[in-house]
């Protein structure tokens, strides 16, 4: 397979990234190693820490960032954003769906098992149906490209994807240190997204609310790595940034604590996990969460973004589905197709998988972060071999993908520039409207040849650029 | 604003204005050590660790009152909810979970003392003096404070660090001046002889009054001078009486604010009238350390009120 580099085609410049050739040219090294220790500083400055949903490590830890930016034409552009808002309306009618009648497993177009036995599946909101019947209010879908029009869905996020605060501080910085790039090329901004995630909360408020409803973002507190970015979308939103203990149920509502007595909270766009929701309902060995939340929220006290329960969506065994929810709901054509999927659960897939497991990426269905993973062309016959037990062992645990030649972007390397892989998490917007901000987060696999573009196994973000029409 | 929030605004504030006063504590005692004549009586040491409050958690960890073990205790163990090390790394943290509410200039103020302490905690100790540890908490204290004055928006976060601030002063204040009745205590002929001049001058350098008090008052260095300045007097920027007056103002705005006077507003009142109306002859009558002692219980009652009506969240 060929390897398609996003700049260069052989000797020629692909058009989006047509002014960046004489950017590139006109800055000496030490211009260079100069603006990068600036960049640094910056995000040293404002404090920005951060790692993606479940990676872990230390929270104070700067994730490299790459000056070197990746660039969409409109008409580029134009097509994923249609797919991406066709599946996160798709992903919202199988989640309303799923806790409702259940229409597609009567259809026998996805196995009933693998919704009412999977894990994420809440059975404390079935018969719920959330305002506006939305379930999963930001979804984040992974983006992988292998040719000039071949984009591929890795996974999607539909209950807290993180990152976004990339996506805005990495544009805030680039803008700052290269002013005249954004005055010779038309890029989209992307500093909407923070009045758009605020209507769009407002836009699901509870059926009891009247008035302008009062929007908050929960998160698990200081220590969480993401708290950076919770702060930061509070912040832009103008609205609080609560803890569990700052919230309690008297009545029918929730209430926060202020220094003027208790508020009603109406939107909670919560950064937390579902079992942390409400002891009551999901954890009684659990001190976290609000008690009775769960009661309010049913009887339409609070909305709760997302919904308890959207995770079922982005399951890893769930996610070969999600072509024939878009054709099931929708009565389209996926626009965005999945990578090939395996699951080692079925017998005649785990046969292929085996027989080809050096050729293969292998991954746990409910694992994260790039741990727990077998790249077979990356790694050595041993390590093929131990992977080869622990599919055996459990077979359902596992799914398995061709290994597909991501696209590569220039990046700034010690030796100069070099290509390297990226993949693209943009972020929809899911309420009254369907919203999608012009951009998202690029990671960038700064180890040569690497595949792995997580933060926590030598990832890098870039600047995402849309170039308007 | 969420009680959580000014609860962590006002822990910034108390926790940087421990470290200062944790600071100048170590200053009065390493310079009453340096009097030579008050060897053999109770050791100055100890009666510093009296006067604050923490001889029993130092004497369970060190034992014997010896000087490089206070000054770990009070600068760097970890263990010492008041060291300096702790209250600057309580600071930040507050900082840091509120830092939307900051400003880019408190926040790196905060955050600069908390790097640079950790630069110091990885020096060896021969290489650092005392007196320039002191001056190095003081000088990062001034600089988070005067961030604060000089960039906040003057709305109830404001409010809400400055009755940090004036509480814990107020309270360590009162502390500082008992220091001096721990050390004199077994020893009343010392009243009024040179060395109780000499211990009074070191509490007012501690205190970096020492000119503004020689401008005020002029003179002799005497008992009822001193208490005068730093209890009574309200231009002097650490007395009791200016600390108090700040705390009725800080709580009287959050009460405008919020268009509701509580019983938090009520006490803070009382302590300001109480001190207004006293004399130092009524003050030395009761007693200097029995004043001061009610002085603090009074502030710790207060610091209740405060707590249960605005940062507890309880307020219904």
């Amino acid at each position: 397979m060929g390897q398609f580099n996003e700049m260069y085609q052989g000797a020629a410049v692909r058009p989006p990234y047509a002014r960046l050739e004489d950017w590139l040219a006109a800055m000496p090294q030490e211009l260079r190693s100069l603006k990068q220790a600036e960049a640094e500083a910056l995000f040293r400055r404002i404090g920005i820490t951060f790692a993606v949903y479940g990676e872990g490590g230390d929270p104070d830890r700067l994730i490299p960032f790459d000056m070197f930016p990746r660039v969409f034409s409109a008409a580029e552009w134009a097509k994923l954003e249609k797919g991406i808002k066709q599946r996160a309306r798709a992903l919202n009618a199988f989640l309303v769906d799923v806790y409702g009648r259940g229409e597609i497993i009567r259809a026998g177009r996805i196995p009933a098992r693998l919704v009412y036995q999977n894990e994420a599946y809440e059975k404390a909101v079935a018969g719920f149906v959330p305002p506006r019947g939305v379930y999963s209010h930001i979804v984040g879908v992974d983006i992988v490209r292998t040719g000039p029009d071949e984009f591929f869905v890795l996974e999607d996020n539909c209950r807290t994807p993180s990152g976004v605060s990339y996506m805005l501080e990495s544009r805030e910085i680039m803008m700052r240190m290269f002013p005249e790039l954004f005055r010779e090329n038309r890029i989209e901004p992307v500093d909407g997204y923070s009045e758009k995630l605020r209507r769009t909360l407002a836009s699901v408020a509870p059926k009891k609310c009247k008035g302008e409803p009062v929007v908050v973002i929960l998160t698990p507190g200081h220590f969480n790595s993401a708290y950076y970015e919770h702060s930061l979308l509070a912040d832009l939103m103008g609205v609080e940034l609560v803890e569990g203990q700052d919230l309690f149920v008297d009545g029918e509502y929730c209430w926060m604590r202020t220094t003027e007595g208790p508020r009603r909270v109406d939107v909670i766009y919560r950064r937390i996990d579902d079992s942390y929701v409400d002891p009551l309902c999901f954890r009684p060995d659990s001190m976290l969460g609000i008690p009775g939340l769960m009661d309010v929220y049913r009887s339409g006290g609070v909305s709760i973004c997302s919904a308890p329960g959207a995770g079922v969506a982005d399951d890893k065994a769930v996610y070969t589905y999600v072509p024939e929810m878009v054709r099931f709901y929708l009565g389209e054509e996926p626009i965005l197709n999945n990578v090939p999927t395996w699951q080692c659960g079925k017998a005649d897939d785990l046969k292929y998988v085996l027989d080809q497991l050096p050729d293969l990426v292998v991954k746990e269905v409910h694992g994260s972060g790039g741990y727990g993973m077998l790249v077979g062309p990356k790694s050595s016959r041993e390590e093929v071999e131990r992977f080869r037990a622990k599919i055996v062992e459990n077979p359902g645990n596992y799914i398995a993908q061709p290994t597909l030649a991501l696209s590569s972007v220039p990046t700034f390397v010690e030796e100069g520039v070099a290509p390297r892989h990226v993949d693209l998490r943009p972020y929809c917007l899911v309420g009254e409207r369907i919203e999608l901000v012009p951009g998202g987060l690029t990671r960038v696999a700064l180890r040569e040849g690497s595949l792995v573009v997580n933060s926590s196994q030598g990832g890098g973000v870039k600047d995402t650029w849309v170039l308007a029409e | 604003m969420l009680s959580r929030t000014a609860d962590n605004l006002y822990w910034i504030a108390r926790y940087m204005e421990r470290a200062d006063t944790v600071a100048r504590l170590l200053e009065v005692g390493s310079r009453i050590t340096l009097l030579p004549s008050a060897h053999g009586y109770r050791s100055e040491w100890d009666s510093l660790l009296q006067a604050t409050g923490m001889a029993e958690s130092f004497a369970g960890k060190y034992g014997d009152p010896v000087q490089r073990n206070i000054e770990s205790f009070l600068f760097f163990d970890r263990d010492n909810p008041s060291s300096v090390a702790s209250c600057f790394t309580s600071a930040r943290e507050n900082g840091r979970i509120v830092r939307t509410a900051l400003t880019t200039q408190v926040w790196d103020a905060l955050n600069t003392a908390f790097q640079e302490l950790k630069v110091l905690e990885r020096l060896p100790r021969s290489e650092l003096e005392l007196s320039r540890l002191t001056e190095w908490v003081m000088r990062h204290a001034a600089m988070v404070r005067g961030s604060i004055d000089a960039t906040l928006l003057r709305n109830d976060g404001y409010n809400f660090l400055n009755i940090g601030y004036y509480l814990e002063r107020g309270d360590n204040t009162a502390r500082l001046m008992d220091v001096k009745y721990y050390v004199l205590l077994p020893r009343v002929d010392f009243v009024g002889s040179g060395l109780d001049n000499y211990q009074w001058t070191t509490l007012l350098r501690a205190m970096g009054a020492q000119r503004a008090f020689h401008w005020a008052y002029g003179g002799e260095v005497t008992a009822p001078k001193i208490a005068d300045f730093l209890i009574l007097n309200p231009q002097s920027p650490r007395s009791l009486a200016t600390c108090s007056a700040g705390l009725v103002n800080h709580m009287g705005r959050v009460a405008k604010a919020y268009g509701r006077d509580t019983a938090a507003q009520d006490k803070a009142r009382v302590l300001l009238a109480e001190i207004e109306g006293a004399t130092v002859e009524a003050i030395f009558e009761e007693g200097l350390h029995e004043y001061l002692t009610r002085f603090i219980a009074e502030v710790a009652t207060l610091a209740h009120a405060i707590h249960e009506t605005y940062l507890s969240g309880e307020m219904r």
